[in-house]
């Protein structure tokens, strides 16, 4: 394949000296009629071959694509989404068809004349108005969608969870039965204390740490969940795609970021689109010889944030909120851990 | 200053020179060898993202102690999507596009034996040249160049602990961009003096081809945002080396806490980004200047909405400057400002809508002469479309949330900026080149240059929208840690392989710019059949650029195809020179 591909390179290196050489004799430099109808009817070919691109992609592709959102407040998210992209793919089907006729339709002949066309306001104040409605349209719900995911004031009874970046691992801090976080700051990073939390804080007793050896982070279905993000060293950014969910992690600073799980992991697992992907993916798997796949929620870092930082992933798993209650009951606190210490 | 030839030995003519086409030719030179370094960049890592982690020859060769048996390290592929986006959007596409073309023409356009400071002019190239080298040099540095990404996020970027190249690789960064800037600001601030002072006679701002509106109002963006880079550059470098905290804070590292109190990193990417987002109008509005004067001449006709095509560059150039937060909607800062970026940067969307049409005005019913700076044009508006819808997903702040810094943004700001500007460009040398160097560029290698760039371009950046979709992250040494991203691995392979293709393409133009400055064919004095002041000075080039007196102007720069009531030209030909006085009874358009 490799060498197949090296050899196609010096021949096409070949080809395209022997073609400039022979090329740079002709003297012509100016485009003439004939080059005008050649490269006018060559924008037609290309339309051709950028039609059937963009309708390869838009129709093959999308089995590439993430599955339908697994928040809830993603839902809107994914129809702002539909609709801007139904909306710039109709535009741009039309502007590109446009923009690759005209050249063919118009190319230059000597007994032509073109048409002196500089203004119409009529036209201007179309063009002018008709996007400003469209974006009116677009920006009104984007804004509606971007308050209702960012406001987290009127959350009910939401579970607190810290997740705390470092070069290059995910940690998590559940905010205990009193569902406070106690205090954290990199002084008090010390032994098992990886997270610099302070334990002289009331609310930092029964706060739950994740076991740092292969953490997965389990969530209850149809509860809110309100991240807080903290960060050692760098900038990272905690990127949860299936929940349409992503927010930096910067030293210094806490932020913040919520949504409710929609599907457990189970039912995620047998959904339609997930399944179609997870064949694609397990086919190509088998080809190269490795395991399956199995579908599961992740965690990733998706800002810049050193060598390793293309693996830098958590695992998320969503149970039923009895199950999660089960679990996080057996969990111990992180005053019980430090003490045993 | 007279028009006579002074004295000129070869140091002033060719190196210490002041005459603003020489500059322009030292401006373009130099952007094009630091492109093919920018573009050799890319195809190397493109090898790692399709192929992970396989063995190449090529990699072994060119990236030594950073390589392993052909296979770079995740350190240096960081340093190469570092240095190449750097070198592209600065030292290409800022300096190798603006430096070039509005040093060649605005003396030329206007009407002026020079800029209004040739000396300036020329400290501004060699500031630039030195910023290059410097950057150059940095890639040899032991620990490696920069690699905190071309945004260079500290503390990524102010800690060596954090990442090798963050050593002394960053510190050359910092001190080549420090000098950038300086030259940028000195040559934006003579474009500006120059274009407001040295019009001749009758050129009226309002009689100025779009080119000049294009190079006035980008010079005004590069004076009210540059500096603020300076600013942060020089606050990164007292973080680094004095021991100041403005964007440092709680670090752990390396198993110690680091003394930092009270910074913040948000800080910086606020006054990286108040140059960084107009930066990208800095490099596209003098593309669409360009494509302007272009599509005009070559569709014979005036270009359509020349009034909006002025308020559309000054509102882009406005909203420009209060956009810069869309970079940063997930950056931890007030929701509330996420609110206010969505609004305006929708804005902006506006006047782009209505540059695009009025492109597509122009080419309607026109006689379109279809040389190479005409298809360029045309791949230009194409490919500003395209990467321009996408803007509406990037900028509503809802939206943004779930791509943002996905390939999905990589495919978005290459084909809206990226690709665009390079077309632009390419567009202006081949338009230009007569008056650079007297000859003419072959139009056959031209046309396959063009078409091979266009099929590249494509090829490379429209699938990449989709696996930016599938929620890949950019910057990402291998994806083969994540199962849920093995589908998209035979994407990366097709694109990889029309990266190549383009890469390649580009040796079509080299071979073609270089053999036509010896050998092209000798250039006539008008050989598109323009209108503007340019083409009235003859081919030889003279240090004052018309002999005898400074012509005047008597119309503005779009009278193509114009015709009296019986519809025959006025004229007598399908262009009227500038210089041109009105017949009697001629409506002045």
């Amino acid at each position: 394949m490799l060498a197949l591909f090296y050899i196609f390179i010096a021949v096409a290196i070949g080809v395209s000296f022997w073609q400039i050489t022979r090329i740079l004799n002709f003297r012509s430099v100016i485009a003439t009629d004939k080059d005008n109808d050649t490269q006018g009817k060559l924008f037609l070919w290309f339309t051709a071959f950028f039609y059937a691109m963009m309708i390869y992609c838009l129709i093959y592709m999308n089995v590439l694509m993430l599955p339908e959102s697994a928040s809830i407040e993603g839902e809107h998210d994914d129809n702002l989404f539909n609709i801007t992209f139904i909306l710039i793919g109709i535009v741009q089907f039309i502007m590109q068809f446009l923009i690759f006729y005209f050249p063919y339709k118009y190319r230059g002949k000597k007994e032509n004349k073109a048409l002196f066309f500089a203004d119409s306001h009529k036209l201007e104040v179309i063009w002018t108005i008709a996007p400003t409605i469209v974006l009116v349209v677009l920006v009104s719900y984007g804004l509606w969608q971007w308050n209702n995911i960012m406001d987290l004031s009127d959350a009910e009874d939401p579970l607190v969870i810290e997740v705390y970046a470092k070069q290059f691992q995910w940690e998590a801090r559940y905010a205990g039965d009193d569902n406070a976080l106690g205090r954290g700051n990199v002084n008090y990073i010390k032994g098992i204390n990886t997270m610099g939390v302070d334990m002289s804080d009331v609310n930092a007793q029964d706060d739950k740490k994740l076991s740092a050896i292969s953490p997965i982070m389990y969530l209850p279905k149809g509860r809110k969940i309100v991240f807080k993000f903290r960060s050692q060293d760098v900038l990272h950014s905690a990127y949860m795609p299936h929940f349409r969910a992503q927010m930096n992690c910067v030293p210094g600073m806490v932020t913040e970021f919520g949504f409710t799980p929609k599907f457990t992991t189970e039912e995620m697992r047998v959904q339609s689109e997930v399944v179609a992907k997870t064949t694609v993916i397990n086919e190509i798997r088998k080809e190269k010889g490795e395991d399956p796949y199995e579908f599961d929620y992740v965690l990733l870092c998706n800002k810049i944030c050193g060598a390793s930082h293309f693996n830098m992933q958590m695992k998320i798993v969503v149970v039923e909120e009895e199950t999660f209650d089960k679990w996080y009951g057996e969990q111990p606190s992180l005053g019980e851990e430090l003490a045993v210490k | 200053m007279s028009d006579h030839h002074h004295k000129e030995t070869f140091v002033t003519k060719y190196i210490f020179s002041q005459d603003h086409k020489m500059i322009s030719k030292q401006f373009l030179v130099t952007g094009i060898f630091m492109g093919i370094i920018g573009v050799f960049m890319s195809m190397i890592f493109r090898l790692q993202i399709a192929w992970p982690e396989k063995s190449f020859t090529i990699i072994e060769a060119f990236l030594g102690t950073h390589q392993t048996d052909g296979v770079m390290d995740p350190d240096m592929y960081l340093a190469l999507v570092t240095i190449h986006g750097t070198i592209m959007v600065f030292f290409v596409l800022t300096a190798g596009l603006s430096g070039t073309f509005s040093n060649l023409l605005i003396p030329l356009q206007i009407g002026a034996r020079d800029m209004a400071s040739g000396f300036l002019n020329m400290i501004s190239y060699w500031l630039f040249f030195i910023s290059s080298v410097i950057m150059v040099i940095s890639l040899f540095v032991e620990a490696g160049p920069a690699s905190a990404g071309w945004t260079i996020y500290p503390p990524l970027s102010a800690l060596p602990q954090a990442i090798p190249g963050s050593g002394l690789g960053m510190t050359l960064w910092l001190v080549s961009m420090a000098i950038f800037v300086g030259s940028s600001l000195i040559g934006s601030l003579n474009y500006i003096v120059t274009i407001f002072n040295l019009r001749t006679k009758g050129m009226n701002m309002t009689r100025l081809p779009l080119t000049m509106w294009a190079f006035f109002v980008t010079a005004i963006i590069g004076v009210v945002s540059f500096p603020v880079l300076l600013s942060a550059v020089l606050l990164l470098i007292f973080d680094r080396s004095f021991g100041t905290s403005f964007y440092l804070s709680d670090i752990f590292i390396s198993g110690e806490v680091l003394h930092y109190q009270g910074g913040s990193p948000v800080l910086f990417e606020h006054l990286f980004w108040f140059l960084g987002h107009p930066e990208v109008y800095i490099v596209l509005l003098p593309a669409l200047g360009i494509t302007s004067e272009i599509i005009a001449t070559n569709s014979r006709k005036p270009i359509f909405g020349y009034r909006a095509m002025i308020g559309s560059i000054m509102a882009i150039a406005f909203l420009s400057t209060i956009v810069w937060g869309h970079h940063m909607f997930i950056s931890g800062m007030n929701p509330f400002l996420g609110s206010v970026f969505t609004f305006t940067t929708l804005l902006i969307a506006i006047p782009s809508a209505v540059k695009a049409f009025n492109y597509i005005t122009t080419l309607w019913k026109g006689n379109l002469q279809l040389n190479p700076a005409m298809l360029f044009s045309i791949g230009l508006v194409s490919t500003f479309v395209t990467g321009g819808l996408t803007g509406l997903v990037l900028g509503d702040s809802a939206l943004d949330i779930n791509v943002h810094d996905t390939y999905f943004v990589v495919a978005h700001f290459h084909l809206v900026m990226g690709v665009s500007a390079i077309l632009g460009m390419f567009a202006g040398v081949y338009h230009w080149f007569p008056k650079m160097y007297g000859r003419m560029m072959n139009k056959t290698l031209g046309y396959w240059h063009f078409w091979f760039t266009m099929i590249a371009a494509y090829g490379v950046f429209f699938p990449m929208h989709f696996i930016g979709l599938a929620g890949l992250p950019r910057r990402y040494y291998t994806n083969t840690n994540f199962p849920m991203f093995d589908d998209v691995a035979d994407v990366n392979v097709v694109i990889t392989l029309f990266a190549i293709l383009g890469g390649l393409a580009q040796l079509i133009f080299l071979a073609n710019f270089f053999i036509s400055i010896y050998r092209g064919k000798k250039a006539t004095q008008n050989p598109w059949k323009s209108n503007t002041l340019e083409w009235t000075t003859p081919v030889e080039h003279l240090h004052g650029n018309w002999p005898g007196k400074i012509p005047e102007v008597h119309r503005w720069a779009y009278d193509y195809s114009k015709v009296d009531e019986n519809g025959e030209y006025i004229h007598g030909e399908d262009f009227v020179l500038q210089t041109t006085p009105l017949k009697d009874g001629e409506d002045p358009s």
